[in-house]
């Protein structure tokens, strides 16, 4: 079809029309487009600037170092230590890290079963997550693996502080350890600062280290970092380092620490160095003691183990969450309450024929053939348990047990330890409300000489001794500074006893050292300057059937470890200016005078020496074998500490 | 007209038609086309070989189209109109055969060591036999239903095959590219009418039959419409997407955070930011004066073809010039639209500055088509 010059006309004009609408339409279409551009661009900018840098600005927190804990003399306690430590990342492994894993297993030792162990977890978690590889390595091996980064893709070689306990096992009830946060954790915490949330943020678990978690933790620093949106970093923007947590000085004595966990050695026992002034505990030591150091890094379940069916049960702490029927130890409290409530004086007698009867039932003396004629200061001397029936008799237990929390038993004491027990100092009242009975005389006379119901912690026993001893309400301290501030020593007022009361059973603790009779005598300090008193205590874990006291009673030794009496110790010396109280409780012992009170004597020479007792110090008979003890020990001899090392 | 008569005579011939070529055109579409190396260098993090240097050597041949295909006169494209509608056509069903056979959505078909993907090429091929049909009509029909008839079956053929890849994108540029051609012809207004009236009418009866026994789309869609109404929702999920290229091209502010220096962009916050997005990696680096200024680069380019389309006696010359400038239109403002968060996402590049080669050759080829007609222009 030919086209006319008309049909060419008509043709252009209608594409000029429809070119000109289409044009109006993509003006207008333009039009909202830049208006809509100029909206987000110029209207809204700042909005988006700021979304903008929500997005890729994040803030990493940089866990702060944790503050060091040290001993009286300024040695560090709890201190710590770079841990090198190499980290892989997925994604940067190009997504497989089997043959990385295995380059790397050239270069630090690895099983097999660890390398399937990392694989199982790569493949559980996010490409991004760094999972650590290995950890603690030596200087040489991290410097190979960083030399080697280049055939390692994905592999960061990293440095991060870790706690270390350089007195290994010493401290190791009252420090505690710390450990990853757990989800447990986090449940107790309400609010938890954000830095508890990275994932090796190591948080204090139990001990000085849980109870003052709080100061030793510190403040985080923080990094600013640009992220891309699958979280990796891409590089670093500011950095703002973190605050060490304040340093806290114990009032304890590594020395003497070290010297009391040797002096026990493989007994389950238990150590209490108490100022008897000011109440600061110079050491409180459990035994057999656990690495730290183990927790820390993660211990292995042999180990775990192996700590936990070792039935001296090294992982309890015996000083403070340990308690024990105190035996004779607690004669002092039936004496003093006896006293006090002015039903004897220190001249009262009592006659011990070696039992006293109580309707049907018989309370034996520890003396079969008795006593004879027993005073006050005679009753301690020789710990005739008669005299304590028949003054309990009279005394009745309530002012017992009012007594006993007086100096200090049967009360949670304030230290920032875990698991501080209350111990029990039973009364009517008490036995009516735990076992709903009430109570018989029967009781009263085992508790009077520390039996029965009655139960003390080892810490709880040497608050006892250090308020005999100063006549003061003295209370256990742990902390002696915190960030350098020295803690305040309360001024203690006087106990509520009086003094001549007191007196009387000073002198009854003199005489168990001193006198010719007494029990402890051979554990006496020779010494006259530092002239000891002290009181033993046997604790029976067992009953003694009638039966058997017919047949005669086995002794100690003839019993299993597990059922043989326990032996308790406490003392104080000098007699006339008491400096230290000291008690020991050695778990089935045997008897206290024969096995507690010669460690007890040792520890408080130590303490009140300021390092090993002179051998003139103990009764010369005793010096050679004192001599070969401290011969086989090896004593951890303090280095003079460095100004600059204070808040490493 | 004695002036127009005068100037048909002087039809260039041989080399001679280089001078005739539009060249202000050919400065604009190099522009844009280096505005684009530009970004995709950013976007690479300041490296050219990721994605710059392959995409400068497919421009160099692309550019060698476009001239190339400008000294062609308009006979020969007459000519193969139907030729080319056929063979794309063809390989349309081609691609739908193996696709059902191979791996599902396959847009691709390989001709020896050429990739080619058919349903761009039938964007070109449409607008051409779609020009021809209507140079060849007769005027006064080109209202009349059945007349109307034919050129919307020729649309709604290769839009279903298309439609079945799934492509639902180059579907609707496809039925768009031909609806332009048709309005440019002078199709009654009442059409179009009646077609927008019809499109409401079924998004309405769509939206409507929501959470009904007779629910006309799958669940997926209809969030996929969610998210596109509201973003916010699952900012993380289907939303991602719009609102981390929102907050890019906002956070441009006027002049933007500077060239390399874009946060959002290059630290991958945004997918696809080299192709889809990356009018969002220019907005946020360069501003509100670097979108403004590609913008006014693009309307420049549809300005000077329709400009030519308008100044052209030869309707078949004329109709291919709007064809292929409103399908460019309708590239980058789709695209524009879709980062700002206007249209719901779907992949369509930034037309000569996107990453990828088939989407830059197509684009060449159609202004080549263009120079041919300026060139050819009687006069």
């Amino acid at each position: 079809m030919k086209k006319t010059q008309r049909d060419i006309v008509d043709s252009n004009r209608r594409i000029t029309r429809r070119g000109l609408m289409l044009a109006g339409i993509q003006i207008a279409t333009v039009t909202t487009l830049a208006l809509k551009l100029r909206s987000m661009q110029l209207d809204h900018a700042e909005e988006y600037r700021t979304l903008a840098d929500g997005n890729s600005i994040k803030i990493r927190l940089l866990p702060p170092a944790r503050g060091l804990i040290l001993d009286r003399n300024g040695l560090i306690i709890a201190g710590n230590e770079q841990n090198y430590r190499v980290t892989l990342t997925r994604e940067e492994a190009g997504g497989d890290v089997e043959p990385v894993l295995r380059r790397l297993a050239q270069l630090v030792p690895m099983p097999e079963s660890r390398i399937d162990e990392l694989l199982e977890e790569f493949s559980r978690r996010s490409a991004i997550t760094p999972i650590v590889l290995a950890d603690r390595l030596s200087w040489e091996e991290f410097s190979a693996i960083a030399v080697n980064a280049p055939s390692l893709p994905g592999v960061t070689p990293e440095s991060a502080l870790s706690r270390a306990y350089p007195r290994a096992g010493d401290f190791a009830h009252v420090m505690g350890y710390v450990g990853p946060v757990s989800d447990y954790d986090l449940s107790k915490i309400e609010d938890p600062e954000p830095v508890l949330l990275l994932p090796d943020f190591q948080l204090g678990k139990i001990g000085v280290e849980g109870r003052l978690e709080e100061v030793l933790r510190g403040k985080a620093g923080a990094r600013r970092v640009e992220v891309n949106s699958t979280g990796r970093e891409m590089r670093q923007l500011s950095r703002q380092e973190g605050e060490q947590g304040a340093a806290v000085q114990l009032t304890a004595d590594a020395a003497l620490q070290n010297y009391a966990a040797q002096r026990m050695g493989e007994e389950s026992a238990a150590a209490v160095v108490i100022d008897c002034q000011t109440g600061e505990l110079a050491s409180i030591c459990s035994s057999p003691s656990f690495d730290p150091n183990k927790f820390v890094r993660g211990i292995s379940s042999a180990d775990y183990r192996a700590l936990m069916d070792h039935d001296h049960r090294p992982l309890a702490d015996k000083t403070v969450q340990g308690v024990y029927p105190p035996g004779s130890t607690f004669k002092m409290v039936t004496l003093l309450a006896g006293l006090e409530a002015g039903v004897i004086d220190a001249g009262s007698r009592y006659f011990c024929p070696g039992y006293t009867e109580l309707g049907t039932r018989r309370f034996h003396c520890w003396r079969r053939g008795g006593h004879g004629t027993v005073d006050a200061v005679k009753s301690l001397e020789e710990s005739c348990d008669v005299y304590y029936y028949e003054l309990a008799q009279r005394v009745g237990i309530d002012r017992i047990a009012e007594m006993a929390r007086k100096l200090g038993l049967g009360t949670r004491h304030d230290l920032p330890m875990s698991a501080v027990a209350e111990g029990i100092a039973p009364d009517r009242e008490w036995k009516q409300a735990r076992y709903g009975q009430s109570w018989q005389i029967g009781d009263s006379l085992n508790a009077s000489i520390g039996q029965g119901y009655v139960l003390a912690s080892p810490l709880q026993l040497a608050v006892m001794t250090a308020r005999i001893a100063s006549g003061r309400r003295v209370d256990p301290q742990l902390i002696r500074s915190i960030d350098g501030v020295r803690q305040p020593v309360p001024d203690y007022p006087p106990l509520d006893i009086a003094e001549s009361s007191l007196r009387v059973a000073r002198a009854g603790m003199d005489a168990v050292m001193n006198s010719a009779r007494g029990t402890a005598r051979n554990s006496r300090i020779a010494r006259e300057d530092w002239r000891m008193a002290g009181k033993t205590g046997t604790s029976q874990v067992r009953n003694i059937t009638a039966a058997e006291r017919a047949r005669g009673v086995i002794s100690n030794d003839q019993l299993p470890w597990e059922r043989r009496d326990h032996a308790l110790f406490v003392c104080y010396a000098p007699i006339e200016a008491p400096r230290y109280a000291v008690s020991v409780v050695v778990e089935h012992g045997g008897g206290g005078s024969a096995v507690a009170a010669p460690i007890a004597r040792d520890i408080l020479l130590f303490a009140l020496n300021g390092g090993l007792p002179p051998p003139d110090a103990v009764p010369s008979d005793q010096r050679a074998a004192m001599e070969a003890r401290h011969e086989a020990m090896q004593l951890y001899t303090p280095e003079p500490p460095r100004p600059g090392r204070s808040r490493a | 007209m004695s002036y127009l008569d005068y100037q048909v005579a002087q039809v260039p011939t041989g080399f001679r038609k280089i001078l005739y070529i539009n060249w202000p055109l050919v400065v604009l579409v190099v522009a844009v086309c280096c505005i684009g190396f530009l970004m995709l260098y950013s976007v690479a993090g300041g490296v050219l070989e990721t994605w710059a240097e392959p995409q400068m050597y497919r421009f160099a041949v692309g550019m060698v189209i476009m001239l190339g295909l400008a000294f062609v006169p308009m006979w020969f494209w007459r000519g193969i109109s139907v030729a080319a509608y056929v063979v794309c056509f063809l390989m349309l069903v081609a691609v739908d055969l193996f696709g059902t056979i191979g791996m599902g959505a396959q847009r691709w078909i390989d001709i020896g060591p050429v990739r080619v993907q058919p349903s761009e090429l039938m964007k070109i091929a449409l607008v051409l036999l779609l020009a021809a049909y209507y140079d060849w009509l007769d005027l006064r029909r080109v209202s009349r239903p059945i007349w109307v008839l034919i050129p919307v079956v020729l649309i709604l053929a290769p839009t279903a095959l298309v439609l079945m890849q799934p492509d639902l994108g180059t579907s609707i540029m496809l039925i768009a590219g031909g609806g332009i051609v048709m309005f440019a012809a002078g199709v009654s207004l009442w059409y179009f009418g009646a077609v927008i009236a019809a499109g409401v009418g079924l998004v309405a009866a769509v939206m409507k039959s929501r959470g009904t026994d007779w629910q006309l789309l799958k669940d997926y869609q209809f969030r996929r419409i969610d998210t596109f109404l509201d973003p916010s929702a699952d900012p993380l999920g289907a939303g991602y997407n719009i609102i981390q290229s929102q907050i890019a091209l906002g956070s441009g502010g006027w002049s933007g955070r500077g060239f390399m220096q874009g946060t959002q962009s290059r630290l991958n916050f945004l997918p696809e930011k080299h192709t889809d997005f990356i009018f969002t990696v220019l907005s946020e680096e360069f501003g509100f004066i670097g979108a403004f200024s590609l913008l006014t680069l693009y309307m420049l380019i549809v300005g000077f073809c329709l400009y030519s389309a308008l100044s052209n006696r030869d309707r078949f010359a004329s109709l291919i010039t709007i064809g292929i400038s409103g399908t460019f239109f309708l590239y980058f403002s789709i695209n524009m639209a879709t980062v700002m968060g206007l249209l719901p996402a779907k992949g369509s590049p930034l037309p000569l500055v996107s990453y990828g080669g088939t989407s830059l050759m197509i684009l060449m080829l159609g202004f080549g088509l263009v120079q041919a007609a300026h060139v050819h222009r009687p006069r």
